[in-house]
């Protein structure tokens, strides 16, 4: 954790962002002594946020808390430092010899580092109706595995089509006695074996129909949905909470300015995670990668880290890591090797 | 200065008649940000040591009375009490920085 000692020390690298991404670049870019910082304000991202996870090799079934709780373990004994702070600005200097220096800002800090990983990934999309907002940790929620089981026994709605949209109903359909699932399409974008377990009596499907308004008082008391090819027809249904699952987007704000985005603000990567502006880089799904998967944010992270760590070499003159093979050593018998002095032992060798 | 836990039996005494303002970390098991703000609370325990205010965690599970009675909706919630009432409320895994601001604000 951070302390006052820290502010104004200049880092190797600083990693945005704790997801698989993150935690992965902060693996690697510790293995090779970058004295490494991660400023963050959670653990583990979306990937913390889902209940099981089964297709990340090697670890069977898993939460994701366990599993992104590993990621972070593995970063700390390498010796990246985590300071939990939200980063509110990112800009970029030179330091006294004309070399990129950035300075990395949260509400109360300032970290410096010559190179900066960018891993925050993305941000839960909003429905953008009336009442969202003034609703909001109020009956609207974001987190199906977080605030579900606050929902037991109580009607509840789902909105979008995709995977998580499914899991969510799925989730909530164990626990309340009714679940409807408000989806703007006919067809869902989940995989089919989930939108098979949506058969059940309680689960409502509210197809080709979307928000209009989240009603209550202290707290949602129902919904008014419409249809999608005729906004008249329109229908408040009752309920207790409203899980938003209707995908992410790219928080920019930090961003834009620093390094270039594409059409839906993520950023524009090479093929080894190097962005527009040197001595930054960016991994996961904050990136224009095609599939938002931890195994390829990890891997993603590794890239980052390592072609921030050929950066550093080549605008600061970084070494490899040495790494001692004990060929320095001086010849030794057996006896010193392992600490006995045989003739005092008069052991025969 | 160690976090408290709070229960439906201790929650009056130590949260709604306490001199000094207390921060309550409303968390449940199941929740994997939860888990996260954890030791973020405990580290703030530590560091608020002899200073005027008390920290607290309450699992909503087994204490859901509390988290009712105050429309807990969405964990993690920290809630900072004072003078019997909940005077400010942060939703989500809140930096300890911001916290401790917070905590001091009211004290």
């Amino acid at each position: 954790m951070s302390n006052a000692s820290e502010v104004g020390n200049i880092y190797d690298t600083i990693i945005v962002g704790a997801g698989a991404a993150g935690l992965t670049a902060a693996i690697y870019a510790s293995r090779r002594a970058l004295k490494t910082l991660m400023v963050t304000v959670d653990i583990g991202g979306q990937a913390a946020t889902t209940d099981e996870i089964e297709n990340y090799p090697g670890v069977g079934l898993v939460t994701g808390t366990d599993l992104m709780t590993k990621f972070k373990d593995s970063a700390e004994k390498f010796g990246t430092q985590i300071v939990y702070a939200e980063v509110r600005k990112i800009s970029k200097g030179v330091d006294a010899d004309g070399k990129p220096l950035f300075t990395v800002t949260t509400n109360t800090q300032e970290f410096k580092g010559h190179a900066i990983i960018l891993c925050f990934g993305l941000a839960h999309r909003h429905l953008g109706v009336p009442g969202e907002e003034q609703f909001g940790a109020k009956g609207v929620s974001y987190c199906a595995t977080c605030d579900a089981p606050l929902f037991k026994g109580k009607p509840v709605m789902v909105v979008g089509g995709g995977n998580s949209a499914v899991d969510a109903t799925l989730l909530l359909a164990k626990i309340c006695p009714k679940v409807y699932l408000v989806h703007r399409r006919e067809d869902f974008k989940a995989e089919a074996f989930l939108v098979d377990q949506l058969k059940q009596d309680h689960v409502e499907l509210v197809l080709n129909t979307e928000i209009q308004e989240i009603k209550g008082d202290t707290r949602v008391r129902s919904v008014v949905v419409k249809k999608v090819a005729n906004a008249q027809e329109t229908r408040e249904i009752e309920v207790a909470g409203v899980f938003v699952e209707v995908g992410f987007i790219v928080n920019a704000k930090l961003i834009e300015g620093l390094v270039d985005l594409d059409e839906r603000k993520q950023i524009k990567i090479s093929r080894d995670c190097e962005t527009s502006e040197p001595g930054v880089f960016a991994a996961g799904d904050i990136t224009t990668i095609s599939y938002k998967q931890i195994i390829i944010s990890a891997g993603e992270g590794a890239t980052a880290a390592l072609k921030a760590y050929e950066y550093l070499q080549k605008t600061r003159g970084f070494r490899g890591v040495n790494i001692d093979w004990g060929l320095a050593k001086k010849p030794t018998t057996i006896a010193t090797e392992i600490g006995i002095d045989a003739k005092k032992n008069n052991f025969a060798f | 200065m160690s976090e408290i836990i709070l229960t439906e039996d201790n929650f009056d005494k130590e949260v709604l008649q306490s001199d000094v303002p207390v921060l309550v970390d409303f968390w449940a098991p199941w929740c994997g940000p939860c888990r996260v703000q954890g030791p973020i609370i405990e580290e703030l325990a530590k560091d608020m040591a002899g200073k005027p205010a008390k920290i607290g965690k309450l699992n909503v599970d087994e204490h859901n009375a509390i988290s009712t009675k105050y429309d807990i909706l969405s964990i993690p919630t920290l809630g900072i009490f004072k003078g019997g009432q909940m005077v400010e409320q942060f939703v989500g895994v809140q930096a300890k920085d911001k916290l401790q601001a917070a905590l001091e604000k009211h004290a």
